[in-house]
């Protein structure tokens, strides 16, 4: 690792201050993704603007008719929150089953999201439920958030404050993990929400998608039949070491099957 | 029993400081006015080093040296030397490149040692590193066995022609050929036997400090055998006499094999510590370990199995290449070789056999031993191979086995690879297997299964290994360069306790306890009035190391060994004690009895007198309790077992979870039950991981894909089921503890059994072949091929 400050501030307006100064700084929440790399010395920040001392910013809460859930909420703090688990129990379910125990008392949604891992299990939840991303400038709708390949519409200057996931009717995830990192291969939610039938893929592609086909087959009966003519194309879907394209397009139709079947589709 | 003797679940002593975060490995270890070592390493798979500058790092504040292949080859430093040599078919030698611990001009795999950055702190040596400047003249690369086989193959050294090392083979080419004449069924199978990883928790260290005061070095090292690396390092590379260096290996957080050899960074440390008169320390990152610690297994193989019409194995002919990668590491070529071929009977009364093993180079990082070392490649080709001659045959796999099984009458069996058996007893562990597993139901099973969507499989290997290599002069002569027996001091001091210095070297096995145990029951002292010394030649007498689940079988018997010397010398002090003939004075208890009367005294006013000797016979006996024994085997020892696997597939996926797993093995006599049960739980999580999990995995480029433990998948606590093992106990003949050995059994048996678990679940769809490790896109695509 690099030398570099590190910065502690106890209030936005302070961290913002700290990025505004160092053009090189980096926000660091949890750090699951952020020091692995910089112990490689694949990233060299001048400064790191811990946000964990700011007050508030990891609240959870229920909101009426959505769960706002801020951005410095661990992954531990959002699987055992009661809150959470009463209104949108596949949201509780996915943070459980993120990496491994060490991982979900420090990795943070906000981190996850802004990060953007194609593989990272949030992203999905983001899509399928469609959450609101709420910055320190704006509100970001889920539908534009994710971008590509650790890429988001975040400015360079932007915080993400907290997420307002609305609660849908019925949700579930399923998720095929990378037997060695636990990283989701593929992982499908499947939502009824508000705003009819969502699927949302990660995992498979640069970053999380909807899966408008299993969208509209779903649409018109939600049953895990509707899903047996439909497919995705794997020509733009990952391929590495753990999984090829086609097996990943495979496994988006399978997981998809599953999270259909757990709502009793 | 003695409590807390042979066979005792004595709870392991050594525990208190290692679950306490007590223990002291090597990165523990600091000394005064210490310096941080970081090696430089190639990125590159092979190249020439057209230029390298130093300057830069040499210039940094807090850098104290930046030391290169050039200031090595100017100290006269010399190779790091290979510990087996192999003959090929025509008697000729195998070929041997050199290997600098620092490279001097070409540098042959990612990973290999250019130069090493010395500075006061860590951070400073690593940052200073990226300072050095290297220009490369990339030469074309062969990154494993079949770009390496290939016509036209780029060489990895101008003087090994078709990147071959040796060309060797044993047995009767000319028996086994009429064999196959006569043969009215054969079997056949291809197999890659998949690269692996060992991951030792602990990361190799080693910190060099050099005494100017008395011209002496000093070595920390994480090692399975510090005397071996002292000859080694001594001898060959540094020229440092053995009483002017002292090898100290500490706690060690696991081996598995690949602490055995004699690393490049032990010597760097060492020279790199008389040059700047101060201790030199390195420690090796968890990246680090993948590029620079010895890779195991890589073998492809084709085999061919000749039968009668009744399922009689007639001869087995089997053709290896092995993939030694870009060095010999310091037993490389020994494994798929003597450790492997020599296996190749397995369990079975094969008539004929002849095995050819072609040891091959490439742009990788040194292979050598690994948990089973070569038998783990044997007991998958054979035990693969059996189950498809089964299903030619016409056979049940359990009864073409009961068929083909060595009897316990047929021992001593000499086979025709070079092993002669002592005993065992194959069909009874079948037995035991058998039942423990409830096999009869396993049908009720697969349905209960088939319920859930899921397929489910069982498969059954029965493993032989061979353990203890020995004897020496035997192992010599087949192109050992070290001899392979072990020592054993038992001191017991005045007050009674015992001090016992062994050569052998726990990294994990429990000898604090077990070795324990054996002084316990041979003199009666309580358990912890013993401490046992390992792993510094400085207290050791001397001693070969922990390799090949040879601690019990040969250090342990060194042990028993200098211990009934303690007990004859003890009886005549006890004799002179009570006025008695020594033949009437019998050792029980810890107490010396005059047989037939009540005249007896303890074993501690025994030793007392020995070292206080007032009252004791100095005309005959010198004063002192003190023995030390050196134990060279008979031969090696043969534990054997059966195991027996079910998975379950899920198709949609194919995945394979392992559900239910048996063991039953013999160890011959077991010290300590529930230490054995460890290590067979160990060996068989390696083996599932193996067949399942763990795939070392280089581009065509020679870099390492599977870098790191985000893509290097070690098998989990949930990806392993309870364990069923018991034992089956045929003694050693040849031995007198009657011990054949445990560590590595698990590693062995296990992964043929999976993957035939796993190719009997997909019988349904006519899948007869399985790539190890079975991943599930693998089982996937193996499902849409057959359908």
């Amino acid at each position: 690792m690099y030398e570099f400050n590190y910065h502690r501030p106890a209030s936005l307006d302070e961290a913002k201050q700290i990025l505004a100064a160092n053009a090189e700084a980096k926000i660091i929440a949890g750090g699951m993704t952020l020091l692995p790399t910089m112990k490689l010395r694949l990233a060299q920040p001048s400064d790191l603007v811990d946000l964990s001392a700011i007050d508030g910013l990891d609240a959870i809460s229920d909101a009426g008719s959505a769960i706002d859930i801020g951005a410095m909420a661990r992954h531990a703090d959002v699987a055992h929150s009661e809150v959470v688990r009463s209104a949108i129990p596949a949201l509780a379910d996915l943070a459980d089953a993120i990496g491994d125990a060490q991982v979900r008392n420090r990795g943070t949604l906000g981190g996850s999201i802004a990060n953007s891992d194609p593989a990272a299990d949030y992203p999905a939840a983001i899509l399928a439920l469609n959450a609101t991303i709420r910055t320190d400038q704006r509100e970001i709708a889920a539908d534009d958030y994710f971008l590509g390949m650790f890429e988001t519409a975040l400015a360079d200057d932007e915080l993400v404050v907290a997420v307002s996931f609305p609660k849908p009717k019925k949700a579930a995830y399923a998720k095929f993990h990378n037997p060695a990192s636990r990283y989701a291969i593929v992982g499908v939610m499947v939502a009824e929400t508000d705003s009819g039938i969502r699927v949302a893929v990660t995992g498979a592609g640069a970053c999380a998608f909807r899966a408008s086909d299993f969208e509209a087959a779903l649409t018109e009966s939600f049953s895990a039949d509707a899903l047996g003519s439909v497919s995705i194309d794997s020509d733009d879907l990952n391929s590495d070491l753990h999984a090829s394209a086609g097996y990943r397009a495979h496994l988006v139709r399978v997981m998809a099957v599953r999270a259909v079947k757990a709502l009793g589709g | 029993m003695t409590k807390n003797g042979m066979g005792a679940s004595v709870r392991r002593k050594e525990d208190y400081r290692f679950i306490t975060g007590s223990g002291q490995y090597t990165d523990d270890i600091n000394r005064p006015n210490q310096v941080y070592a970081y090696i430089v390493r190639s990125p590159v798979a092979h190249a020439h080093i057209r230029d390298l500058d130093i300057s830069a790092a040499v210039a940094t504040p807090g850098v104290v040296a930046v030391l290169t292949g050039a200031d090595m080859a100017a100290d006269e430093v010399g190779s790091l030397p290979c510990g087996w040599g192999i003959n090929n078919k025509d008697g000729s030698p195998m070929f041997e490149p050199g290997h600098p611990p620092l490279a001097a001009d070409t540098v042959h795999h990612v990973g290999d040692q250019i130069a090493v950055v010395i500075a006061t702190s860590r951070a400073i040596a690593k940052d200073a590193a990226e300072l050095v400047e290297v220009d490369y003249d990339e030469l074309p690369v062969v990154a494993g066995l079949e770009a390496a086989s290939a016509d036209g193959a780029a060489l990895v050294w101008p003087d090994a022609p078709g990147n071959v090392c040796f060309d060797w083979e044993i047995g009767d080419k000319a028996a086994t050929d009429a064999a196959f004449e006569q043969a009215t069924r054969v079997a056949s199978i291809d197999v890659v036997n998949n690269r692996l990883i060992a991951n030792a928790m602990e990361p190799r260290s080693a910190i060099g400090e050099y005494d100017s005061g008395k011209d002496e070095y000093t070595l920390y090292t994480t090692s399975q055998n510090p005397h071996v690396i002292r000859l080694l390092m001594g001898a060959f590379v540094l020229g440092i006499p053995e009483h002017k260096l002292r090898v100290i290996a500490p706690d060690v957080g696991g081996g598995f094999g690949s602490k055995i050899f004699h690393y490049a960074e032990e010597a760097i440390m060492t020279w790199a510590s008389r040059k700047l008169k101060r201790p030199v320390k390195w420690t090796a990152e968890r990246s680090e370990s993948f590029i620079s610690d010895a890779h195991g297994r890589d073998h492809i193989s084709h085999a061919e199995l000749a039968m009668d019409d009744d399922g009689m194995f007639l001869g087995l002919r089997v053709s290896t290449r092995a993939n030694l990668g870009a060095y010999l590491s310091t037993f490389g070529p020994s494994v798929p070789t003597y450790l492997h071929a020599t296996l190749l009977a397995g369990t079975y009364k094969t008539p004929a056999i002849y095995a050819e093993v072609k040891g091959m180079f490439t742009n990788t990082v040194p292979v050598d031993a690994y948990r089973g070392a070569g038998r783990p490649e044997a007991s998958y080709l054979l035990e693969r191979l059996v189950d498809r001659a089964a299903k030619v045959a016409g056979l049940d796999p359990i009864e073409i086995r009961r068929r083909n099984f060595i009897k316990p009458e047929d021992f001593p069996y000499q086979t025709p690879v070079a092993l002669e058996y002592d005993t065992g007893d194959y069909e009874a562990a079948v037995e035991k297997a058998l039942e423990l597993s409830d096999y009869d139901n396993f049908e009720s099973r697969k349905n209960a299964s088939a319920e859930r969507g899921k397929l489910r499989g069982i498969g059954i290997s029965t493993y032989i290994e061979a353990c203890g290599i020995a004897p020496s002069n035997v192992a010599g002569a087949l192109g050992a360069r070290a001899g392979l027996y072990e020592a054993g001091t038992v001191r017991v001091n005045p007050t009674g306790s015992v001090t016992v210095l062994t050569g052998s070297h726990s990294h994990g096995q429990g000898h604090e306890t077990t070795f324990a145990q054996l002084v316990t029951e041979a003199l009666g002292v309580d358990f912890d009035a013993v401490e046992i010394v390992h792993g510094d030649t400085g207290k050791v007498p001397f001693g070969m190391g922990t390799y090949g689940s040879r601690s019990a079988a040969v250090g342990g018997v060194a042990l028993v060994n200098a211990l009934e010397k303690i007990r004859t010398k003890a009886k005549k002090i006890a004799a002179h004690l009570l006025e008695a003939s020594a033949d009437d004075v019998e050792f029980k208890d810890g107490q010396l009895t005059v047989v037939g009367t009540d005249r007896s005294v303890g074993f501690g006013d025994v030793a007392m007198s020995a070292y206080v000797p007032h009252n004791y016979p100095l005309d005959e006996l010198e004063p002192g309790l003190e023995e030390t024994a050196f134990y060279d085997p008979k031969n090696f020892t043969f534990p054997a077992g059966c195991h027996i696997c079910e998975v379950e597939i899920d198709p949609d996926t194919g995945v394979v979870q392992v559900v239910r797993f048996t063991a039953a093995d013999d160890f011959g006599r077991v010290i300590n039950p529930m230490i054995v049960e460890g290590q067979v739980h160990g060996g068989l999580t390696q083996g599932i991981g193996q067949a399942l999990y763990e795939n070392c995995v280089y581009d065509e480029s020679g870099q390492l894909l599977s870098g790191s433990l985000m893509d290097y998948c070690l098998p989990k606590a949930d990806n392993v089921p309870d364990f069923a093992v018991t034992t089956n106990v045929t003694p050693c003949t040849h031995n007198v503890l009657g011990v054949k050995g445990c560590g590595e059994a698990g590693a062995i048996g296990a992964p043929p059994a999976v993957i035939n678990a796993v190719v009997n679940a997909l019988a349904e769809f006519g899948i007869d072949d399985m790539p190890i490790p079975a991943t599930p896109e693998r089982v996937w695509q193996a499902i849409q091929a057959a359908k």
